[in-house]
C-alpha cells in the first residue's frame, strides 16, 4: 500500500468534546504560548541590561493595550498551564482516573484559571494605584 | 510473538530510542521544579508592577532574586525544550522535523544565554 493512502485513525473533528479533552489539547496550545511568552520575558531582561532608555521603550511596548492584551494572554496561558500540569502530575501518580474525578479536575483548571488570572490583574492594577 | 530481547536490554529498558524515560523523567522534574519559581516570578511582576528602571534594577540585583530568576530560566526553556520537542515528534516529519528540532535547540540556548547573561550583568554591573 503508497505511504499516503493508509486509513489513518480518525483525527479530532470525530470526538464529542469534553473537559478533558480540552485540557489536553490547552496544555500544548499553552505550553507554545509560553514559549511566546518566555522570549518576552527575555526581551525585556535584555532591555533592563541595555539601559533605561531602551528598557523604557520596551515598557511602553508592553504597556500599550496591545501589549497588555498580550501579556494577560500570556497570563492565562501559564495559569491554564500551571493548572493542568499539576493535573498531570497527579495522573502520573495515578490518581485522578475515575471519571468524575478526570472531568472534575478538568474543569477545575478553567475555574483556576479564570479566578487567577483576575486575582493576578486586579492586584498589579492596585500595586500600580489605577484601581 | 517471539521475544527478541536480549536479558540486558530488558533491565536496561531503554527502548529503541535509547534514552527509556530520561525525556519523560526531566519534563516532570523541570516541571515540579517550575511552580515554586513561576509562583515567585508572579508575585513579583505583581509587586513590582509600575515600577521604573533603577527600580527593577535594585530589584533584580538582589542575590536571592537574581539567582532564581537565573534558576527560573534556565529550568524554564529546559522545560520549553523538552515540551517543543514532543510537539516536533508529533506533528513534523521528515527532513522538517531535524531543521525543527535544531531551530529549536538553537533557539532555546540562545533565549537563555542572552537572559541570564543580562541578569549577570545587572547583577553585577554598576
Amino acid at each position: 500500500m503508497a505511504q499516503g493512502k493508509r486509513p489513518l485513525s480518525p483525527h479530532l473533528q470525530v470526538y464529542r468534546w469534553g473537559a478533558a479533552m480540552a485540557v489536553s489539547i490547552l496544555h500544548r496550545a499553552t505550553g507554545s504560548a509560553l514559549a511566546v511568552g518566555t522570549i518576552i520575558l527575555t526581551w525585556w531582561l535584555v532591555a533592563m541590561a541595555t539601559g533605561h532608555e531602551y528598557f523604557n521603550m520596551v515598557q511602553e511596548c508592553l504597556g500599550s493595550p496591545v501589549g497588555r492584551l498580550v501579556l494577560f494572554g500570556i497570563t492565562i496561558a501559564l495559569m491554564q498551564h500551571l493548572a493542568s500540569g499539576i493535573r498531570h502530575l497527579f495522573m502520573d501518580a495515578g490518581k485522578l482516573y475515575d471519571l468524575k474525578a478526570n472531568t472534575g479536575s478538568a474543569k477545575f483548571t478553567f475555574v483556576f484559571t479564570i479566578v487567577m488570572t483576575l486575582v493576578i490583574w486586579v492586584a498589579a492594577y492596585k500595586v500600580m494605584g489605577r484601581l | 510473538m517471539a521475544d527478541f530481547k536480549t536479558p540486558l536490554a530488558k533491565v536496561r529498558g531503554l527502548g529503541s530510542a535509547k534514552d527509556g524515560t530520561h525525556h519523560w523523567w526531566l519534563q516532570r522534574v523541570t516541571a515540579v521544579a517550575n511552580i515554586p519559581l513561576v509562583i515567585f516570578m508572579v508575585v513579583s511582576f505583581v509587586g513590582n508592577a509600575g515600577k521604573d528602571h533603577a527600580a527593577w534594577v535594585a530589584w533584580l540585583k538582589q542575590p536571592l532574586v537574581s539567582v532564581i530568576v537565573i534558576l527560573f530560566i534556565a529550568n524554564t526553556v529546559y522545560h520549553m525544550r523538552l515540551g517543543l520537542q514532543v510537539l516536533v515528534e508529533d506533528y513534523v516529519h521528515g527532513g522538517t522535523k531535524v531543521a525543527s528540532m535544531l531551530a529549536i535547540s538553537f533557539t532555546c540556548v540562545l533565549i537563555a544565554s542572552l537572559a541570564i547573561f543580562s541578569v549577570l550583568r545587572i547583577a553585577f554591573g554598576g
